[in-house]
């Protein structure tokens, strides 16, 4: 099939998603116990029965469930996600500048779990009762038993506070740090490290250990033996004729994992006051904010949609198989 | 007579397991010369793919080695040379088919670049260069359309065309030794016997030698001059094609021999049983023991199979090891 109709096609099935999602979140915020309207009498000292009927009017909250359903998906499907009352901003503004700090935290550290992970899964692969084997294997049970924001915790403990080599908390750079362009790149790398980090611990050892399964299974193919024949350096074998083939199950998982990596950006975000929409999430969950949540989830089901599309052309670049499959 | 190309020498390769260490191949000779075909024959395993391994230097490690022995091409011990040596050997003076066509191409690469390969890495050619070079040799292999194959991926091409690639990439560097391991068994009959037509006719135009290993007795009497019988690791008779053919010496050669079923045009009503060795081949842990590995399958075995059988010489350049072969027979 051409690569046009496959967009389209799939675009098409995202629009019906996304509605779906955004049905689905929409009730079950509604079901959910508590009211904008106390949390913004609370924030405003107190008000009367009358004052919160009005502040209700005002916001459209005592119109029935299904008239507040459709016209938030009316406003939606014309790019209006709203306006946030706690943030007095309206919420696709809020979310794109948030979303950038998130973009990077959760690309960041994907990028590191697929590139190392893949690494050190080929390296224990070549030798599976070797010392980096072991590693890796240790390194799995830590990164799928350690809760992420243990993690997080620790390593702040560690690294900035017993060893101060990164910076403690603070969000994203020093306000009081020059600002040019430079130094604020460098800035917010040396601020991104821990983050990263721990993000990625996870899907680190979820990879090198999916990487060295998937490589040991490779490197006893004929094929490889066929490679070996030609009198080809074993470098060329391993990293050319193998790893070509085993790194398919890692990009796979890759684009099916990265919903779970925004969530687990929002954990992370939280300890290391990262300004993304991990952390104005929370803030909006505790302030009822719906509009806001609902926003961010709209953004996270749009990232994901899109890293899964990104995801099916890195297979069928990787995989010739795949691509005349659909031809 | 000149010297052979390719020599082997009381080859013995070992394998480690959990029952300790296990030869696979023993005091295995034989010698392969400049434009001829040599056949290997016996059942699954019974060490003829494990020979190609050691002559290619690609026992797999690090449980397996060759504890003992030589390989000489052209005088050059390759038992004795270093992995960067053999790299210059392997798919350039020696090279290897392999049984499985469907599964020994890389699927993520075309052929064209799985051929171009080894040009560009023994001859130094460049990317167009190799490219012409395996449309060349997809030609010569017989694929139609090689200008438009070349850009193809494995799986667009059928089992027989996928060993033909096999074939067009083993013999691109013109190599002097060619290990052909059962390089039919996973095709079609009709498909078999234009493999071995093209095999031959490859042989005449380039004077590879090949080594051809196989459980097709058919095969040998069409492809081989001469024939060499392993059983569990061991070789067990070696003579010209017609001698081992027609005058079989030892049991388990005669036995090969029978096994092979025949058309008749006018079969009995009852039909004639199909023949077998009885029992299989010993597996890994039962190799090493000290007497004739084959005598519990054997029908002429005797007290003196508890021994293992030296090689005696039979008439002409055939050998045999074999008690029950008696010097007077031979």
């Amino acid at each position: 099939m051409h690569i046009a109709s496959v967009l389209i096609r799939r675009i098409l099935n995202a629009a019906g998603l996304l509605a779906a999602v955004l049905i689905l979140c929409f009730t079950l915020i509604h079901l959910a116990p508590g009211d904008p309207a106390e949390v913004i009498a609370g924030e405003m000292g107190g008000a009367t029965e009358e004052m919160m009927a009005e502040i209700r009017a005002l916001y459209g909250l005592d119109r029935p469930f299904h008239v507040q359903l459709l016209s938030y998906l009316g406003n939606v499907a014309q790019g209006d996600l709203g306006y946030s009352f706690y943030f007095n901003q309206p919420v696709t503004d809020l979310i794109v500048e948030r979303l950038g700090a998130t973009l990077l935290l959760v690309i960041s550290a994907l990028l590191l779990a697929i590139f190392l992970g893949t690494f050190l899964g080929v390296v224990a692969a070549r030798n599976p009762n070797g010392l980096i084997s072991h590693f890796v294997t240790v390194l799995a049970l830590f990164g799928y038993a350690a809760p992420v924001f243990w993690t997080a915790i620790i390593l702040l403990i560690l690294f900035a506070s017993v060893i101060p080599i990164f910076p403690a908390s603070g969000g994203m750079y020093d306000i009081t740090g020059p600002d040019d362009p430079i130094s604020r790149a460098l800035d917010i790398a040396h601020h991104m490290v821990l983050p990263v980090i721990t993000l990625s611990t996870i899907y680190l050892a979820f990879y090198s250990r999916l990487a060295r399964a998937s490589m040991l299974d490779v490197l006893g193919s004929d094929y490889i033996r066929t490679a070996r024949a030609k009198g080809l350096a074993e470098v060329v074998v391993v990293y050319k004729h193998a790893l070509r083939n085993a790194v398919l199950p890692v990009v796979t998982f890759a684009g099916l994992q990265f919903a779970q990596l925004m969530s687990g950006a929002v954990l992370v975000e939280a300890v290391y006051s990262w300004p993304g929409l991990g952390t104005l999430a929370f803030e909006s969950l505790l302030r009822r904010d719906t509009p806001t949540l609902l926003g961010i989830l709209f953004f996270s089901s749009m990232v994901v949609i899109i890293a899964n599309l990104l995801t099916d052309i890195a297979y069928r670049l990787i995989d010739p198989r795949i691509r005349s499959g659909a031809r | 007579m000149a010297p052979p190309l390719l020599s082997v020498r009381d080859l013995r390769v070992e394998f480690d397991t959990r029952d300790g260490i296990i030869p696979v191949i023993q005091n295995l000779s034989f010698d392969l010369h400049a434009g001829g075909t040599l056949g290997i024959v016996g059942e699954s395993g019974c060490g003829k793919s494990m020979t190609a391994l050691a002559v290619m230097g690609l026992v797999p490690g690090p449980m397996g080695r060759i504890a003992g022995g030589s390989i000489r091409l052209d005088g050059e011990d390759l038992v004795a040379a270093g992995e960067q040596r053999l790299r210059q050997v392997r798919g350039n003076e020696i090279s290897m088919v392999f049984q499985e066509p469907m599964t020994s191409l890389n699927p993520v690469f075309t052929v064209g670049d799985q051929i171009g390969e080894t040009v560009r890495l023994h001859q130094g050619l460049s990317r167009r260069e190799a490219v012409n070079r395996a449309i060349e040799m997809l030609r010569a292999v017989g694929i139609p359309a090689p200008e438009k194959r070349v850009h193809e991926y494995p799986h667009q091409l059928s089992g027989g065309m996928r060993q033909r690639v096999m074939i067009a990439m083993a013999l691109a560097c013109r190599p002097r030794v060619l290990i052909a391991d059962e390089p039919t068994t996973a095709l079609d009959v009709t498909v078999q016997a234009q493999i071995f037509d093209l095999l031959q006719d490859l042989q005449a135009e380039t004077g590879t030698a090949i080594i051809l290993i196989t459980h097709d007795m058919g095969a040998i009497a069409e492809l081989a001059e001469r024939v060499i019988v392993m059983y569990a690791g061991r070789k067990v008779e070696d003579g010209p094609v017609g001698e081992i053919l027609g005058q079989p010496l030892h049991p388990y050669t005669k036995g090969l021999i029978r096994c092979v079923p025949h058309l008749e045009a006018d079969p009995p009503v009852e039909r004639r049983e199909l023949m077998e060795i009885p029992g299989v081949v010993p597996g890994l842990s039962q190799l090493g023991g000290v007497g004739c590995p084959f005598s519990p399958r054997c029908s002429e075995s005797r007290p003196d199979c508890n021994m293992m059988p030296v090689e005696k010489a039979g008439p002409g350049d055939h050998s045999v090891a074999c008690w029950a072969v008696s010097e007077a027979a031979s």
